[in-house]
């Protein structure tokens, strides 16, 4: 016991390894584990290696693989700019219909994103609600251009991103914030100088997320954005045309897109994310 | 390889389950002889016909039932040659049969049953006064063509090179229904939709016909597939999509004969 306090932070981990890992949880973890894995494993078995080069090569390729990443990087930017004092409301401030906010903003984690599509359409489009002043007033129409779909993906990714950094923030020490008041700071420099270095783990997390469901986009993309080479056809739409008449140009695009997501989310989880 | 087939197996069943055709051969036999659950694959635009037609059937062969799995041909194709437990296939395209034909998935040669023909869908009243594909090129005309892996924009790209027309549309959509929804809402001022289409939601849409259309005339085939479970009863509706009765159903709907 003494030594576990004196090494607090390897103590736990140590003492877990030592024990027997139960049954009845090993066996449900492992079919877990098959059942994400599987799948890959089928799709990394149908690759068709010997003609990946040339089809690597592909203009299309490229294009939509670049449309890709700018999208959903902008899209993660959008919601950290929009997301990030949301969830600072939602969890720090008291205000009526509290809880009724925080159900909307997870409105589109269960939105069919086709749906979502037809959603934003009906807001932004040219007859929408904001679109038609949008249209008549400045000559701006989003749907079928590259910042509709960063649009799109925002609308969908963006709840990942605020149920992260809400977590964060309920979970932070507010004694902290406090401190900071009972010194004279005010609520924007606390928040600045305080909460949010306090929840930065938090908050790359939930951008790591936004940013991957963001990519993955499809639906709210295809029927809010449309689909055309080099202006909104991000790499999910290209598999999906893929599909319509060569199974193995889908597969292949697919991987790409597997292999950059999952080695960017690697890279940034070492940087960023500390897991304990 | 036993990983594969694993796999394969799952979706199969998963397929079983859905479409419900796990018993099709119990029962009595009906009128005809033909009896059970008749598996039915087809594009999503015979969604309405065959949906009509399949009662008629049902009606005619008392035991009988006909189930329908409507999707995009080019994803039907690939539930088939992957082992999909289907008795017929109709296709919005030869190209996206001959992939069947081609894996030996199919029983005999397939037979065109119907055909159907492109018009240029405009928004109700159209605004922006087309009258031709001609109207479709200037900038100020946002236009939808399907994308041309789909049957619809292979069919588009084929009747706008017969007419030398070009045309820069605003986007390429997955398939023929996305592409008249982009219209009903307005966010397009044209697209090239089947005549069926157009016709289907006549209430938001006109249908305006044009004579290069007639260079990209789409044929369905259908045919009873080699691994079908009711053999029997996929022959008889093969039959009977032939019959006039059937016939008179898809020419209300705006398909041609063959």
């Amino acid at each position: 016991m003494t030594l576990d306090s004196d090494r607090p932070a390897a103590a736990g981990p140590r003492r877990a390894r030592r024990q027997r890992v139960p049954i009845a949880l090993l066996v449900p973890a492992g079919l877990g584990l098959a059942f994400l894995v599987l799948p890959l494993a089928g799709l990394l078995i149908r690759v068709p290696w010997a003609t990946l080069p040339q089809r690597l090569a592909e203009p299309g390729v490229l294009t939509a693989l670049r449309l890709s990443l700018q999208t959903a990087t902008l899209a993660t930017l959008l919601c950290l700019a929009l997301g990030v004092p949301l969830a600072w409301l939602l969890a720090r401030v008291d205000f009526p219909g509290r809880r009724l906010v925080r159900a909307l903003v997870t409105v589109p984690l269960v939105l069919p994103p086709v749906v979502g599509g037809i959603a934003l359409l009906l807001v932004f489009g040219r007859r929408g609600l904001l679109g038609s002043w949008l249209d008549q007033a400045f000559g701006i129409t989003l749907p079928f251009t590259t910042a509709g779909v960063v649009i799109a993906e925002a609308f969908v990714a963006m709840p990942f991103l605020i149920i992260a950094v809400e977590g964060a923030l309920r979970g932070a020490d507010t004694r902290y914030e406090e401190a900071a008041a009972t010194l004279g700071a005010r609520r924007w420099t606390t928040f600045t100088h305080v909460t949010l270095p306090l929840v930065a783990p938090g908050v790359a997390a939930g951008a790591v997320l936004c940013w991957a469901r963001a990519l993955g986009e499809f639906g709210a993309t295809i029927t809010f954005a449309g689909n055309f080479p080099g202006v909104t056809q991000t790499m999910p739409l290209a598999v999906y045309l893929a599909l319509e008449t060569d199974l193995d140009a889908a597969i292949v695009l697919s991987l790409i897109l597997l292999i950059v997501s999952v080695t960017i989310l690697a890279a940034l989880r070492d940087k960023w994310i500390t897991s304990p | 390889m036993r990983l594969r087939n694993a796999l394969a197996a799952l979706a199969v069943s998963g397929l079983l389950i859905s479409t419900g055709c796990g018993d099709s051969t119990d029962g009595s036999p009906g009128a005809a002889g033909v009896t059970g659950d008749i598996t039915v694959f087809a594009p999503a635009s015979l969604t309405e016909s065959f949906t009509t037609i399949g009662k008629d059937f049902e009606a005619a062969n008392p035991g009988t039932k006909v189930v329908f799995n409507f999707a995009g041909s080019s994803a039907l194709a690939t539930q088939i040659n992957q082992g999909a437990p289907a008795d017929v296939f109709a296709s919005a395209s030869p190209a996206t049969m001959k992939t069947v034909t081609d894996a030996g998935n199919a029983e005999g040669a397939p037979t065109t049953f119907v055909k159907n023909q492109l018009v240029i869908a405009v928004p109700e009243g159209n605004p922006k006064g087309v009258k031709g594909l001609a109207d479709l090129t200037g900038p100020g005309v946002k236009v939808a063509l399907c994308a041309e892996q789909v049957p619809c924009g292979a069919a588009a790209t084929k009747a706008l090179a017969a007419a030398g027309v070009k045309i820069t549309p605003v986007t390429l959509e997955q398939d023929v229904k996305a592409a008249l929804s982009k219209v009903k809402l307005g966010e397009v001022d044209a697209a090239l939709v089947y005549r069926t289409d157009a016709k289907a939601s006549d209430a938001d849409v006109d249908g305006i016909e044009f004579p290069e259309s007639a260079g990209a005339i789409n044929e369905y085939p259908i045919v009873v597939l080699k691994n079908a479970p009711n053999k029997a009863g996929g022959q008889a509706f093969v039959a009977y999509v032939q019959s006039d009765k059937a016939r008179t159903v898809l020419t209300t709907a705006g398909f041609q004969a063959p």
